[in-house]
């Protein structure tokens, strides 16, 4: 039987939230965690938690496994279960809704900031704008983000700063523009970054890397961020 | 963008410019001072290395580069911890209280370290 802790609240009944201790019996199989999850609910209907497509593609079951952000849909017993225990949270730093729901309004304020779509200001051609196979590959391993805030809640400076530090998800797509060849406004976005708060509360850490879920590396896009920053302002 | 009035340069690739700048100039300093150290050195040696104007001048950069660099790292850590979201609004007032005081301990030893580098 598999030791779980999972944290519960309920701010309509609970007045502060406690972590309720249950067994799950997963027959010796490596099942994932939302499997779990699911076995949990099985037991008691009012165990809350977002999922939907459950194979790492939505994004929407990001929880805190065992104190590891990751999607409990993709990620094995194996890889997250210490002596038979598995503590779920939900992902640290943004107020929690419910269980394991949390408020991500903060996370797409700041994906919001870095205005996360094309902007090109010379005439529309007839048919698309083309793009060559290299310029194509500078947006690979950028545009694949799912935007489950792994990595932001991952982030001591998101935690500390969620309104003023942009995060390592949001950085990624601003940098995915940055780098995009059919983007015009190169210039206006930068200049929007060169605040001590937005790009610059990054020290590097890397707990962004380390958890997320589709291995995208938003320090290195981070690091590119601050060179153009810095070539364009010396 | 997000504005900010205390921190050094108020743009944020020139804070992290002057600390990565500041971080190079300290440490060709003490690993310096660390080689003069380690190779044996008494009181005339060391008084002759400060007696030199490049010694003072390097010394002087040195002790620049410290109150920039502490300045940048420590406006970081106060606008983590201290402030309203962590708080309440005591986090302001406490916020203001340290800049304040780091900043007048820094000027303090920067005062002081000329005192001590030309022997004022």
């Amino acid at each position: 039987m598999l030791q779980v802790s999972i944290y519960r609240y309920n701010p309509e009944l609970d007045s502060e939230p406690y972590m309720q201790d249950v067994q799950v019996d997963t027959a010796g199989k490596d099942l994932m965690v939302l499997d779990v999850m699911e076995m949990i609910k099985a037991q008691d209907t009012t165990v809350t938690y977002r999922r939907s497509c459950r194979e790492g593609v939505c994004g929407s079951d990001g929880v805190n496994m065992n104190g590891v952000n990751g999607l409990a849909c993709v990620t094995a017993l194996s890889k997250v279960v210490k002596n038979n225990k598995l503590v779920l949270r939900p992902l640290p730093g943004l107020p929690v809704i419910r269980d394991l729901i949390v408020d991500m309004s903060l996370f797409y304020a700041q994906y919001e900031k870095v205005q996360p779509y094309l902007q090109n200001n010379t005439p529309a051609p007839a048919i698309e704008r083309l793009q060559s196979p290299e310029d194509r590959e500078k947006l690979d391993g950028l545009y694949e983000c799912i935007l489950c805030a792994c990595c932001s809640t991952s982030c001591p400076s998101f935690w500390w700063n969620p309104d003023r530090f942009i995060g390592p998800a949001g950085l990624l797509q601003s940098y995915r523009f940055l780098a995009d060849s059919r983007d015009t406004a190169t210039e206006e976005r930068l200049s929007k970054l060169d605040d001590p708060f937005s790009v610059f509360r990054c020290h590097g850490i890397q707990n962004c890397v380390n958890v997320c879920p589709k291995g995208l590396n938003p320090t290195r896009a981070i690091g590119h961020i601050r060179n153009m920053l810095l070539t364009r302002a010396t | 963008m997000v504005t900010a009035v205390t921190s050094m340069g108020r743009s944020g690739l020139s804070d992290w410019l002057m600390q990565r700048v500041t971080a190079v100039i300290l440490l060709a300093y003490f690993a310096y001072i660390g080689v003069v150290v380690v190779s044996g050195v008494d009181y005339v040696a060391w008084s002759d290395l400060f007696s030199q104007t490049w010694m003072r001048v390097f010394s002087l950069l040195a002790l620049i580069s410290l109150g920039v660099h502490a300045w940048v790292g420590l406006w970081s850590v106060f606008t983590d911890y201290f402030t309203e979201r962590m708080m309440g609004t005591a986090g302001n007032v406490i916020r203001l209280v340290a800049e304040l005081v780091s900043g007048l301990v820094m000027f303090t030893y920067l005062v002081w370290g000329i005192q001590i580098l030309w022997g004022l």
